[in-house]
């Protein structure tokens, strides 16, 4: 299973602005000083190699929406975030606007950064596609309908040439989905989320975005760890520090890099995967945070190491 | 995971000793609260010596933040001290170090927060 990142940010899409290029651009020379770089190659090897992340890259601004490729010819994304519009534009790239294809939409919510991607979906506007949608929620079909309608789009939901089914999940229960087994879990949310558990060939990816871990109470503890159990990815909202969590941002909805990593180890979880990205943040600022997690894991690390990375768009992990 | 408490003057210094989890950390809380029951104004200013504290997750961490809002309600003092080098990085990472006032020592924070205790301290 490979597993794509189009979005993200959390809460409301961004982008960089002129005076964070420029300070990229600024940062790059001062390190590229003294460096012999001739050609283009000798510049692209000094920026692959020797540049940080943070200065020669961009973690993106696009807010949720990752794509599970299990090698059929379907697709299989979490959320409807403003990253499902390059999404669809690298889909129409690569097949052209004439191959009808079909989508399989997992909603953790309802809240308008995980959907407000959608009408710019270019598959729903062309005859043929399928989409479906499926998630715990009540209202999901009304919610989408809502944000296509006049005065706030221009174009109805009811003039969406694509076929567009919706499906409802029960959290607990495994179904089985676009070759992928399924199964929710309701989460600490406005409003509720739900976290996804995907396994397929005996691989597991967990989507837990937009929740609050709380770990005050030990039961519901232990029902997260289940949920995590042995999986090989767990996608982890880690908007706030731990302090913000248990102070000013509680019942915000949003859980920790600290908690994440303890999850994940209680869980012996391979993989941790933090995001949905703090928008206030820049790129500097999130890679402190995924360093700062990186050693978290690795001063609390027990028998079973746990990898650690961050998300941003265009990243694809094998799993 | 133990919670011990030596009074100097107004200052009780309350030592942690083991290791707080999700599993112990309601225990925590309540082998803390009594030694809180009294830190507001004019009444005990409470030193955490966190020196023999081996780790402290996020729902011990949550067991502090409590603890520092409540006193900061009742216009307490409630400050910690020796953290060892792990509990150091997590308060630090966690961003806990923006909530408490932490010291290298005992005798620092008795000097910070009564001169009364520290001399107490040093003659007893």
């Amino acid at each position: 299973m490979r597993v794509r990142f189009w979005g993200t940010r959390g809460s409301l899409p961004v982008s960089l602005t002129a005076e964070d290029i420029k300070n990229k651009i600024v940062d790059a020379l001062l390190a590229a000083a003294g460096r012999n770089l001739k050609t283009r190659a000798d510049a692209e090897a000094f920026v692959e190699r020797d540049l940080p992340f943070a200065i020669s890259h961009t973690y993106g601004g696009n807010s949720s929406c990752v794509e599970l490729d299990i090698g059929t010819e379907e697709y299989v994304l979490c959320d409807l975030g403003t990253g499902v519009r390059p999404f669809g534009l690298h889909v129409l790239a690569r097949k052209g606007p004439r191959t009808r294809c079909t989508f399989h939409v997992f909603l953790s919510h309802l809240h308008w950064d995980h959907i407000m991607g959608f009408p710019f979906f270019p598959h729903a506007y062309i005859p043929g596609n399928r989409i479906v949608i499926y998630g715990c929620h009540n209202g999901i079909e009304e919610a989408l309908r809502r944000q296509h309608a006049a005065p706030c789009f221009p174009v109805d939901f009811s003039g969406l040439p694509a076929k567009i089914e919706f499906v409802k999940l029960e959290p607990g229960k495994r179904s089985r989905h676009a070759g992928l087994d399924v199964t929710p879990k309701r989460q600490l949310h406005g409003g509720d989320s739900y976290g996804y558990r995907f396994e397929h060939g005996g691989k597991v990816v967990v989507y837990s975005t937009d929740s609050e871990h709380k770990t005050d109470d030990a039961g519901s503890t232990q029902d997260v760890v289940k949920f995590f159990r042995n999986a090989d990815l767990v996608i982890f909202d880690a908007m706030y520090s731990l302090a913000d969590t248990v102070s000013v941002k509680e019942d915000w909805g949003h859980s920790s890099n600290v908690v994440g990593v303890e999850l994940c180890q209680l869980a012996r979880a391979k993989h941790l995967c933090i995001y949905h990205h703090e928008p206030v943040y820049n790129d500097v600022q999130i890679a402190s945070v995924l360093q700062e997690t990186l050693r978290l894991e690795e001063i609390t690390r027990g028998d079973h190491p746990l990898r650690v990375s961050s998300a941003y768009d265009g990243l694809e992990i094998a799993v | 995971m133990q919670v011990t408490a030596v009074r100097h003057a107004d200052v009780l210094v309350v030592a942690v000793t083991g290791r707080i989890d999700y599993m112990n950390a309601e225990d925590f809380k309540s082998a803390l609260q009594p030694y809180l029951a009294n830190c507001a104004a004019g009444g005990d200013r409470v030193v955490l010596d966190l020196s023999r504290l081996e780790y402290v997750s996020s729902a011990g961490l949550r067991v502090l933040m409590i603890a520092a809002k409540d006193a900061r309600v009742r216009k307490g003092t409630l400050v910690a001290v020796s953290l060892q080098p792990v509990v150091r990085e997590i308060f630090e990472i966690s961003r806990f170090t923006l909530v408490f006032d932490v010291f290298d020592s005992v005798q620092d924070a008795l000097r910070a927060i009564s001169p009364g205790a520290a001399a107490a301290s040093r003659s007893g």
